[in-house]
């Protein structure tokens, strides 16, 4: 994407840490071997984006949550602040829960606001699982919030979301 | 291909205590949005669905997309209920599955 894209759209974005600015050939170049999924990955560029979330994200989100935005409490995504390589950025999900049955999480959908994809994943709990929280590794292609939408038992949808600053940034904005 | 299924459990587990699972396998995990160097689109292939059974019943489920690393690698919590067998199955997009098992075991009673 050319600079004065880049520049016309900071002005709709909040305050974020500054991103490596520098063309797409360059970084290819400079990408190789365990980095090879970034340097072969077409360019993100082309998912369409309203601010800094994809409209697939958009879409995804309206489609899970419905009309009302889900209150923000309880839900704790915990990724570090930088991620070095946007392969695999380690993640926990905590819902605080007393996970019986009369008050459980049933399950938590993790949304990526940048990537292609928007559903990263959605995992299944019961009462049984004594705890309503989960690790794993997930793919961010550039920095972006990560947002997590837990249902609980009684129907109830809340959200947690956090920041994170992906140092190779793969998206072309 | 999936390969080299692994389950992680403590090894002193008592009963009413909260465990955590870790489970990770490996799979290329296609994500099906790179293109080759020929600029062809490598088709998507990941491993969409994780499930794990505690003595036949189900106590976790998982399903991923595009977004799950390589080798996926997710822990998950259980509450010990006595010993018995966590058996975790992996399937893929293209139907192929792997099955894993671990046994729990309870720390006797002193």
């Amino acid at each position: 994407m050319s600079k004065s894209n880049n520049i016309t759209q900071s002005a709709h974005i909040s305050a974020g840490p500054p991103q490596a600015v520098g063309t797409t050939v360059s970084r290819r170049v400079v990408l190789a071997g365990a980095l090879a999924f970034t340097a072969l990955l077409v360019d993100p560029g082309s998912a369409a984006t309203v601010g800094e979330r994809t409209v697939f994200f958009i879409e995804t989100y309206k489609k899970l949550v419905g009309d009302t935005e889900p209150e923000e409490r309880d839900v704790k995504v915990d990724i570090l602040e930088t991620a070095e390589n946007g392969n695999t950025v380690p993640f926990t999900i905590n819902v605080t829960s007393p996970m019986t049955p009369e008050a459980h999480v049933k399950k938590i959908t993790l949304l990526s606001t940048g990537n292609l994809q928007a559903v990263v994943a959605t995992f299944y709990f019961t009462p049984q699982s004594g705890r309503a929280s989960v690790s794993g590794r997930m793919r961010l292609t550039c920095t972006q919030d990560v947002i997590a939408i837990a249902e609980l038992n009684t129907g109830e949808l809340i959200r947690g979301q956090t920041k994170v600053s992906v140092l190779l940034d793969g998206c072309g904005r | 291909m999936i390969t080299n299924p692994r389950i992680v459990l403590p090894t002193n587990a008592k009963i009413g205590e909260v465990i955590e699972v870790k489970t990770v396998v490996n799979h290329v995990m296609e994500t099906g949005n790179r293109k080759d160097v020929d600029g062809k689109p490598v088709p998507r292939n990941i491993i969409s669905a994780l499930s794990a059974t505690f003595g036949g019943t189900e106590v976790f489920r998982a399903e991923f997309g595009p977004g799950i690393s390589a080798n996926p690698f997710v822990t998950f919590p259980m509450r010990v209920t006595g010993p018995g067998v966590i058996e975790v199955t992996w399937r893929d997009d293209l139907g192929v599955s792997i099955k894993e098992i671990a046994i729990l075991e309870i720390l006797a009673e002193q």
